[in-house]
């Protein structure tokens, strides 16, 4: 386990001004900024100077939307400028409302139409197995994103194809209309996947479950984040 | 005889031997045509899977083949084959079986006359429409070396014999009174409703890039600029690239294929379905004599 870097993870907060303006406090509120920097700070084997490594984990942020978190966490480990965040969403910024992965270095799939990330993460993590490599394929989804069937089709077929190096984190702010009776976990499990469930603010949690063991079956983590808090 | 989807499973599996980039996703169509691998991933009866593994594999560095039956290879995951490919600027070789309406007893389910269409809306695809078995296999074998995205219309509609394989259009008939483009399989017809009338012939198996520069110049070699185009999809597919191919040539267009303005809910054979979309030698013929032979086109 690596030492986690608390004092870049201090400048978050304001890295993410540059993008949402001073007088914004949204980076307190965005569900997915405590997964992702466990995630890069602690959890995937990635750096800025290996982002053409084939063995370099992938991770695949699948829900695009909101990516201010996703940017901050990337200036944050030395993906972007810090001052390419003031150029956030301008003409030739390479930072829009949905992420480009062939603007952005570090960024491995463009997303922003739910329910594309799963698939494509299951394709990715199949073909780093047909080549013998280790790295690890970690994909983000909302919950409210497992409307749309694609994932469905994509959580029987890792199940099914034992993906032991893929994992899905999903950040549960309970946001789809219809809600996930029994739990989002469930939906994995009846597939074959290792479930954890975890408070998506505490970042001790999240990383004891994103590096637990899961032996020939891929590991879903359900994140579970309250907005605003 | 042996089927265009055949020469397309032998040239893959062949391939696969020697370069370990290859991989095939299917989705249950043609599970039983491959050999059993483990690059050979059936995904089962899910299409959007499929294309986003397709995806994910070429990201992961290795060259994916997708293969199913056109309609849901290219309609059903249709946004899947523009974002997961496209927008990520990834290839892969998708490879649809069933022609515009191979197998009519299927009825609409199983006829994608908009395939290529729907590839005029994304850049960067090159389309192969083969029309012949004999001309698979070097566009399966330079497709698979390459890393572009492509794709592949078989069917079991076929000329009687395979011209080589090349980017451009083929002069198969030189002609004074205008110009008609076949693709694929619609040579033979084209060239057996016109047989008699003064007209270039030009085949194309590879239609997307448009060859603009080879219908420009054989409209000059021809010294009329009236353009047939005679193709097995929907009618007009290439009609905007003739345009802009003689932009600066006043010309006269006409563009046969599949019917647009009306679904054909009919059984019966591919055949039939030649000659309700008057693409079959007498329909084909008649637009010929309309479009050559009437004395207002000998002005």
């Amino acid at each position: 386990m690596t030492v986690s870097d608390e004092p870049a993870h201090a400048d978050l907060p304001a890295l993410f001004r540059r993008m949402a303006g001073d007088e914004k406090h949204e980076w307190a509120a965005a569900s997915t900024l405590d997964v992702l920097w466990v995630l890069y700070d602690r959890v995937l084997d990635v750096s800025p100077d290996r982002v053409d490594d084939p063995d370099r984990d992938r991770f695949l942020l699948s829900k695009g939307h909101g990516p201010m978190a996703y940017y901050a966490v990337l200036a944050a480990k030395g993906y972007l400028e810090p001052s390419i965040l003031d150029t956030w969403t301008a003409w030739d910024s390479p930072l829009g409302q949905h992420p480009d992965r062939v603007l952005v270095p570090g960024v491995e799939i463009s997303s922003g139409s739910l329910g594309h990330g799963l698939p494509i993460a299951v394709g990715t993590a199949l073909g780093l197995r047909l080549q013998g490599r280790a790295a690890r394929t970690v994909v983000l989804v909302g919950d409210a994103e497992l409307d749309e069937g694609s994932n469905h089709e994509a959580i029987a077929l890792a199940g099914r194809l034992a993906l032991d190096r893929l994992t899905t984190v999903v950040v549960d702010n309970e946001s789809g209309t219809h809600g996930w009776p029994g739990g989002v976990a469930r939906r994995f499990e009846v597939e074959g996947w290792q479930s954890s469930t975890v408070d998506g603010r505490d970042r001790g949690a999240l990383h004891a479950a994103l590096t637990q063991e899961h032996a020939g079956r891929p590991l879903v983590v359900v994140a579970k984040v309250e907005e605003g808090r | 005889m042996t089927t265009m989807r055949q020469v397309f499973v032998d040239t893959v599996e062949e391939v696969m031997r020697h370069d370990p980039r290859v991989a095939v996703v299917i989705a249950e169509i043609s599970r039983d045509a491959f050999r059993p691998q483990d690059r050979l991933i059936n995904v089962g009866i899910r299409e959007q899977a499929m294309v986003g593994v397709g995806a994910g594999l070429a990201l992961a560095g290795m060259r994916p083949v997708v293969h199913t039956y056109a309609p849901f290879l290219v309609e059903r995951p249709f946004e899947q084959v523009k974002l997961d490919f496209g927008h990520q600027d990834v290839g892969a070789v998708l490879v649809g079986i069933g022609g515009s309406y191979d197998d009519p007893v299927w009825g609409r389910t199983h006829q994608a006359p908009g395939d290529v269409a729907l590839f005029d809306t994304l850049p960067g695809w090159t389309v192969h429409v083969p029309g012949h078995p004999g001309e698979v296999e070097p566009v399966v074998r330079a497709a698979l070396a390459a890393d572009d995205r492509v794709y592949l219309r078989l069917s079991l509609r076929q000329n009687a014999a395979p011209l080589p394989v090349v980017e451009g259009f083929t002069e198969v008939r030189r002609g004074g009174r205008g110009v008609v483009v076949a693709v694929g399989p619609m040579l033979d017809t084209a060239l057996a409703a016109t047989e008699g009338t003064d007209v270039t012939v030009l085949y194309a198996s590879r239609i997307r890039p448009f060859d603009a520069a080879g219908l420009r110049a054989a409209v000059a070699r021809t010294g009329r600029a009236d353009v047939l185009l005679v193709e097995p999809y929907l009618e007009g597919t290439s009609a905007h690239l003739a345009a802009e191919a003689l932009a600066d040539v006043p010309h006269r267009l006409r563009s046969l294929g599949v019917r647009r303005d009306s679904e054909l809910r009919a059984y019966g054979t591919a055949e039939d379905h030649d000659s309700a979309h008057d693409l079959d030698v007498l329909g084909v013929a008649a637009a010929a004599r309309r479009m050559f032979d009437h004395p207002a086109a000998a002005a």
